[in-house]
């Protein structure tokens, strides 16, 4: 199942499923990555990792290995670019 | 500003009216709390509202910061208090539990009402905060912050449909960096305390009811204490409340709201779908047209382009401190010198001209000539910290963190630690992980604050010859090279600590990269003047005391005048042998050569160790004392004090301040932990002295070694001194 962490750069994706036993989850459910929310990967550091998300105009960034515990619906879509998705 | 005590009474921050004021000022009759998401503008809009009328203390009995202020409303003034900017009400931080308790009245009287700040372009975050406020049942106004970056963004946000999503909170937009929609706030502000309590949140109606009816059962809790006992199972909260109500009640009432499930979890996923389907419904967006500047950030938000930007930036900031404050330094310093001249050839050689000319202005004036120095270090890291850059450096910095075991969070506060190391290890409170907070605090110290400044800069241009090498100034790069040995200090500090002492599990890391800003000239002024403020008044207490203490040691007790010499030496006036001997004899030199021994093996003399051993409080007392030593210790009060440092000798005539001796002298200083205030910051944010004293002693010993090594090499290459 793909994941937050095989998006690729521009495109956006609904979260399915959570698994919130993962370390530092619950946190980033309180900024707002949790079921039902479109994200969009705006782009990544050097070596492709910490991820930067965005989620309803907040960025936030995550490391890849995070990023996994947040499996997403198969039919990413290239959002448009622009700074407020 | 004074600062008022636990046992006074709210509002009294001022005691005296100005007769001449015109408009009548108000004694402050209620009390809002200020809160929102961090970078919602809640600042910028604190300071619009509260002008000058602000106040910094404690709170009663706790050593947390209370920032309050006083807005003058039509026919009347209320008190706000600033909160910490947090995104949710249950996290584990200290900032999210400051501003719990503040909330809640653990800490203070509880607010009279809530001035909520929400970033119209961050509605999703600022609407789940707002749902979770809305459990307090206090009056609650929303100031819709950022409306001109919505404008421009293409979001219009009815504000009236969210009012009514809201249960009936005012909703009013602003724009803080120009007081657009201000005074509609402040007419809002006004009749607050009478608003009514907005109606039960309605995103989790569930948790509110069943919270409210075990409230009810119990009599002594409130909606807000059962709720917060529900959502953090173990917290201060949750016993609380199985005192009041047994210890099975809080539990069943958990598994009947959220299972098996995180109460975190539960909560985050039911109030944002609620926060999803608010925003859909009174944010409208225009399909926005590609901009040329999202273009061109778009560009520079790749991952090489983005993190070269950074490294540039940096360069920029070094170049920028040294060269563009030499006019303003040197002004200082000509006008300081002209001062003692003056003073000297006006009031002749007693002790009081002494006292003025080489204890205060020598002494004090040799630190205030850095303001302007001091003062463009900060103006850039401010100017980083309000563009929303420092965070993206903590993400492009992520992984070489990693390294070290630590993440991009500790890049915040290390590189606030170039200003000053105190503001940057308060900033360590994001870190949740106190394994990873603790290293961080204890890496802080090592890098290269503003008030080093001035000894590297004193030292540099005195020793360091000035010519370029290839596209380079020298002086630049032994500059630069002691910035990287603070960074490799406190890197490898980091590294050491993490795999012994602090070893724990891996970070992780999760950031809010806020968007970029233009800087706000007013925010940027304000944050300044209050950098320029705090080192003015260091200089005024603690430099100038320990410069009075040291000028005194220094001049006492007066030699016979009509004594022979010691030892006459050829080739010195006899005014300077004669204050030489005097200097030597005096109580601070008699303190001076007990402790030589101790830093001979560095190729300090007397006064060199001295001056390190009273910088430990403060170390720009460094150059004060030096300042001091050298202007007692010649008669001749001509000559800046980097003459009198190449003049310096030892009794045999061999020059003190060699290459390798003044090298070793600067790799002591990156190093040595010389800073009360840091030490006592340390204290407060740890909460124990273990640490403070293990980072002094550690820093200590490794500064002692390191100009043991350069300056023994040193002199084995460049031959006997
Ligand atoms: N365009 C715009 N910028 C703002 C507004 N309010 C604040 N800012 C800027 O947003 C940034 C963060 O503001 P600040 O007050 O420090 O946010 P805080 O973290 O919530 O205290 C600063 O660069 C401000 O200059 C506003 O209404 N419009």
């Amino acid at each position: 199942m793909k994941t937050l962490a095989d998006l690729n750069k521009g495109y956006s994706a609904e979260i399915e499923w959570i698994d919130t036993s993962g370390p530092g989850v619950l946190r980033l459910m309180m900024l707002g990555l949790v079921e039902g929310a479109a994200v969009r990967h705006r782009g990544t550091a050097i070596g492709g990792d910490p991820l930067e998300l965005s989620v309803y105009g907040a960025s936030i960034s995550v490391r890849r290995e995070q990023a996994r515990y947040f499996k997403v619906n198969g039919n990413a879509a290239e959002a448009s670019s622009g700074l407020i998705p | 500003m004074s600062k008022p005590g636990p046992g006074e009474p709210q509002g009294q921050t001022e005691t005296s009216i100005p007769l001449s004021s015109i408009s009548i000022r108000h004694r402050p009759r209620h009390r809002y709390a200020v809160i929102g998401n961090p970078n919602s503008g809640k600042s910028t809009l604190f300071n619009r509202l509260t002008g000058l009328r602000q106040t910094t203390g404690n709170y009663p009995g706790v050593t947390v910061e209370r920032h309050t202020g006083t807005v003058e409303l039509k026919g009347t003034a209320a008190e706000l208090i600033d909160l910490p900017g947090i995104y949710a009400l249950g996290g584990q931080s200290t900032d999210e539990r400051i501003a719990v308790d503040a909330l809640l009245g653990r800490i203070d009287s509880k607010p009279d009402g809530l001035l909520v700040v929400v970033d119209a372009t961050h509605l999703y975050q600022g609407l789940y905060l707002l749902e979770q406020l809305i459990e307090l049942q206090l009056p609650m106004l929303v100031a819709l912050t950022m409306s001109d970056m919505a404008r421009a963004g293409g979001i219009a946000i009815d504000t009236d449909l969210l009012s009514r999503h809201l249960g009936g909170i005012a909703v009013v937009e602003v724009t803080a960096t120009t007081g657009l929609g201000v005074s509609d706030l402040k007419s809002e502000l006004a009749t607050l305390h009478e608003a009514p309590v907005p109606v039960i949140g309605q995103s989790w109606p569930e948790l509110s009811q069943l919270a409210q009816q075990l409230a009810d059962q119990c009599g002594n809790l409130d909606r807000m204490d059962v709720i917060q006992a529900l959502l953090l199972p173990g917290g201060a909260h949750d016993q609380l409340a199985s005192a009041a109500m047994g210890p099975d009640v809080i539990p069943g009432a958990r598994n009947e709201l959220f299972g098996s499930e995180p109460p975190q979890a539960v909560e985050a996923r039911q109030r944002y779908r609620w926060a999803r389907e608010v925003r859909s419904a009174v944010q409208h967006e225009a399909p926005l047209l590609e901009r040329f500047g999202a273009k061109v950030l778009a560009w520079v938000n790749r991952p090489w382009p983005a993190t070269a930007l950074f490294f540039l930036s940096l360069v920029l900031v070094f170049q920028a401190v040294f060269s563009w404050a030499t006019p303003l330094m040197d002004a200082i310093d000509a006008g300081a010198a002209g001062l003692g001249a003056w003073v000297t050839a006006s009031l002749g050689n007693g002790v009081v001209a002494s006292f003025l000319a080489d204890g205060i202005i020598a002494g004090v004036g040799s630190v205030i000539i850095f303001l302007p120095q001091i003062l463009i270090l900060f103006l850039f890291i401010i100017i980083l910290e309000d563009t929303g850059y420092l965070a993206r450096a903590a993400f492009l910095m992520d992984s070489a963190m990693r390294r070290v075991g630590l993440s991009g969070q500790s890049v915040i506060p290390m590189l606030s630690s170039f200003a000053c190391a105190v503001p940057a290890i308060m900033a360590t409170r994001v870190i949740p992980d106190r394994r990873d907070r603790i290293s961080t605090i204890l890496a802080s110290p090592f890098m290269t604050c503003s008030a080093r400044l001035p000894i590297y800069a004193l030292l540099i241009a005195a020793f360091v010859p000035n010519q370029s090498v290839g596209w380079f100034n020298l002086q630049g790069l032994v500059l630069f090279g002691l910035y990287l040995l603070g960074i490799a200090g406190g890197l490898m500090t980091a590294r050491l600590m993490k795999s012994t002492a602090l070893r724990g599990p891996k970070p992780h890391f999760m950031l809010a990269l806020p968007d970029f800003r233009r800087p706000n000239l007013q925010t940027v002024m304000i944050k300044l003047m209050d950098r320029a403020r705090i080192f003015l008044k260091r200089a005024g207490t603690v430099i100038f005391s320990v410069a009075v203490i040291v000028w005194a040691l220094a001049y006492f007790p007066r030699m016979d005048t009509e004594a022979p010499l010691p030892e006459p030496v050829n080739g010195q006036s006899l005014e300077n042998q004669r204050a030489a001997a005097q200097m030597s004899q005096s109580y601070l030199g008699r303190i001076g050569k007990v402790v030589e021994p101790v830093f001979e093996p560095l190729g300090w003399d007397w006064k060199v160790s001295s001056a390190v051993i009273a910088g430990f409080p403060a170390r720009e007392v460094v150059v004060a004392v030096m300042g001091t030593l050298y202007a007692v210790g010649s008669e001749a009060d001509e000559g800046s004090l980097t003459q009198k440092l190449r003049a310096a000798t030892w009794p045999d005539g061999r020059a003190i301040f060699t290459l390798p001796m003044v090298l070793g002298l600067m790799v002591f200083y990156a190093w040595c932990l010389q800073c009360a205030a840091t030490v006592a910051v340390i204290r407060r944010e740890t909460n124990s002295w273990r640490w403070p004293l293990f980072a002094w002693t550690y820093m200590s010993a490794v500064a002692y070694l390191g100009a043991f090594a350069v300056f023994q090499v040193g002199s084995l290459l460049t031959g006997p001194a």
